[in-house]
């Protein structure tokens, strides 16, 4: 059956106001911004943003008012530092924050893509980041050291909560019809992130035959079964990079953080980029063919072919 | 060397490199060869190429969105996941594999930047509170975990007064916590900071877990660091000089960041 939706319809049904929402999963390649505009424009309100480090998205989302809570690791603009609209949003108060660290972003959705309460660590012991933090508590081993007589003390371990979000968006580079798709280049926490969902969006670059997908079921990263709404979107992730489709617009990382220091600013940004256009074909008409020219593949690198015969 | 005793300080400016060479350089050099190395973000990313280009041809990075690589990206990248920093990698897999290798006691060391560093190394990249109330930083990243649970850690920050208070506001990755001892009570398997290396000067940390002056930039004068740092700062017996980035380090730097985005 084919799940073949538009964004705007997938973004419609999909991510209702007051949603938890995790995107931005796989670190800075790949992340939906395309979605992420579509939520702006439908103009979403009281949404958790989930997401280890969000490069500019979740930033993009604060200033246009559509987040109520983030539970994050890192929320800036990676190349650049600070972003400015998730600093107005805490230091003015109202954004509520839980301070994560990227290794308990991932055991948060491990656990709630295993159906556990919480995923053990090491990490974090003795730090702010887990002071009086709801996502973090005190655990001892039920079980000894086994180191002869310290075999009957106890190790302290950090238990991350499990985090389960109504819906997960994942940019991939291809998918066929049903949701199976194929991702390539580093993963970050998408795959945690697609099984701990109650939802999931797939916006890929591109729609190819089912048969695309199954000859080389090692790359397919989504099983169709968990997957509710297709979105072909080329360009989605600009400025964020897709391996084999387009590289990453530094430059326009380094613009947004120059002209969005201030509110006025970045509402006069999110005029122009989000609310100024209706998809991200407009969007794409906007930055100019020069410039989507110039971020395409100049050299191809193929992976050798996997021979799946018997 | 100058047999003159009357030697004129030296800025930076007058220099044959950039005080970010000198850093990089430097922190290329914490990398032993064969290491496994957790790189992070910013100066670090241009500094394991170094490394790799110069004294540790076998060093391993691991970069937290799933990234193993055994070469370096073969052009300048701004964050981890830009396409060079995948083509040709040894494996591209996720996070939750690249921690849990962090975790599992893999890694050798790792790099971190802050807002602030205190004197047992303690790091804060969460939010300062000061007289103009609060600023909010970008957050822990995977900085708390590379804290946590590398063998070592190196920090890279700019040196004032503010940078490295007495104690941060807020521990958002742990150093020594209170001294010598703390990381073990704790619950933190091993670890803890090996170096700070600042725009003035590398620190360093003896039994006691707190932070001493280890070497001077070249240029910088021991008084200078002192009043810039925000506790009485101990100096090393065999304070030394920070070695200038010989030509080698230098050529390897000037290839790979050409426009110098990361060192001027």
């Amino acid at each position: 059956m084919s799940k073949l939706r538009s964004m705007h319809d997938a973004i419609a049904d999909l991510v209702p106001d007051g949603a938890s929402v995790a995107l931005g999963l796989q670190m800075e390649q790949m992340i939906p911004f395309a979605a992420g505009h579509e939520i702006i424009r439908q103009q979403k309100r009281g949404l958790t943003l989930v997401g280890p480090i969000s490069d500019t998205l979740f930033d993009q989302l604060i200033g246009a008012g559509c987040a109520e809570k983030v539970i994050a690791a890192w929320v800036g603009n990676v190349m650049m530092g600070s972003a400015y609209n998730f600093r107005r949003a805490v230091e003015e108060g109202g954004l509520k924050v839980v301070n994560l660290t990227n290794f308990a972003v991932a055991l948060a959705l491990q656990a709630g893509a295993m159906g556990v309460p919480f995923f053990p660590t090491r990490t974090a012991r003795g730090s702010d980041t887990a002071r009086g933090n709801e996502f973090f508590a005190e655990i001892e081993s039920p079980f000894p050291l086994g180191r002869g007589e310290s075999s009957r003390e106890q190790e302290k371990l950090h238990a991350v909560r499990a985090i389960t979000p109504d819906v997960t968006i994942v940019h991939v580079q291809r998918a066929d019809r049903e949701g199976n798709a194929h991702c390539w280049g580093n993963f970050g926490v998408m795959i945690e992130g697609i099984r701990a969902a109650k939802r999931v969006i797939v916006v890929a670059e591109e729609i190819v035959a089912a048969e695309v997908i199954a000859s080389d079921p090692n790359r397919t990263v989504i099983p169709g079964f968990l997957v509710n709404a297709v979105v072909e979107c080329a360009y989605g992730a600009h400025p964020s990079p897709v391996q084999g489709y387009y590289k990453r617009d530094d430059a326009f990382f380094r613009q947004y953080h120059e002209q969005t220091k201030t509110k006025q600013d970045s509402d006069a940004w999110l005029s122009r980029w989000v609310h100024g256009v209706t998809d991200r074909r407009a969007y794409m008409n906007q930055l100019g063919g020069c410039r989507v020219d110039d971020l395409g593949v100049k050299q191809h690198a193929y992976a050798a072919q996997a021979d799946f015969g018997y | 060397m100058s047999t003159s005793s009357t030697t004129i300080a030296v800025t930076p400016s007058s220099r044959s490199y950039t005080l970010g060479e000198l850093m990089v350089a430097t922190a290329a050099r914490e990398i032993h060869d064969g290491e496994v190395v957790f790189v992070g973000m910013r100066l670090p990313l241009i500094a394991f190429v170094v490394a790799k280009k110069t004294h540790a041809p076998s060093a391993v990075g691991l970069f937290e969105n799933g990234v193993i690589r055994s070469t370096p990206a073969p052009e300048l990248i701004y964050t981890m996941a830009d396409p060079p920093n995948i083509l040709g990698a040894t494996q591209c897999l996720d996070m939750l594999g690249v921690m849990s290798l962090l975790q599992s006691g893999r890694v050798h060391l790792g790099f971190l930047g802050a807002a602030e560093v205190d004197r047992f190394g303690n790091l804060n990249s969460t939010e300062v509170r000061g007289p103009r109330g609060l600023t909010r930083l970008p957050g822990s990243g995977g900085a708390c975990d590379i804290a946590s649970l590398a063998h070592r850690f190196v920090v890279l920050l700019d040196h004032s007064k503010q940078r490295l208070p007495g104690r941060v506001s807020y521990m958002t990755s742990p150093g020594n916590g209170d001294g010598q001892g703390w990381r073990q009570r704790v619950g933190l398997p091993r670890g803890g900071p090996a170096a700070v290396i600042t725009t003035k000067a590398v620190l360093r940390f003896d039994e006691s877990g707190e932070a001493y002056l280890a070497s001077l930039h070249p240029g910088v004068e021991a008084a200078d660091v002192v009043a810039n740092t925000g506790w009485p700062l101990r100096t090393s017996d065999s304070l030394s000089q920070t070695p200038a980035p010989s030509a080698e380090e230098l050529r390897a730097i000037r290839e790979y960041d050409k426009e110098g985005f990361w060192t001027t």
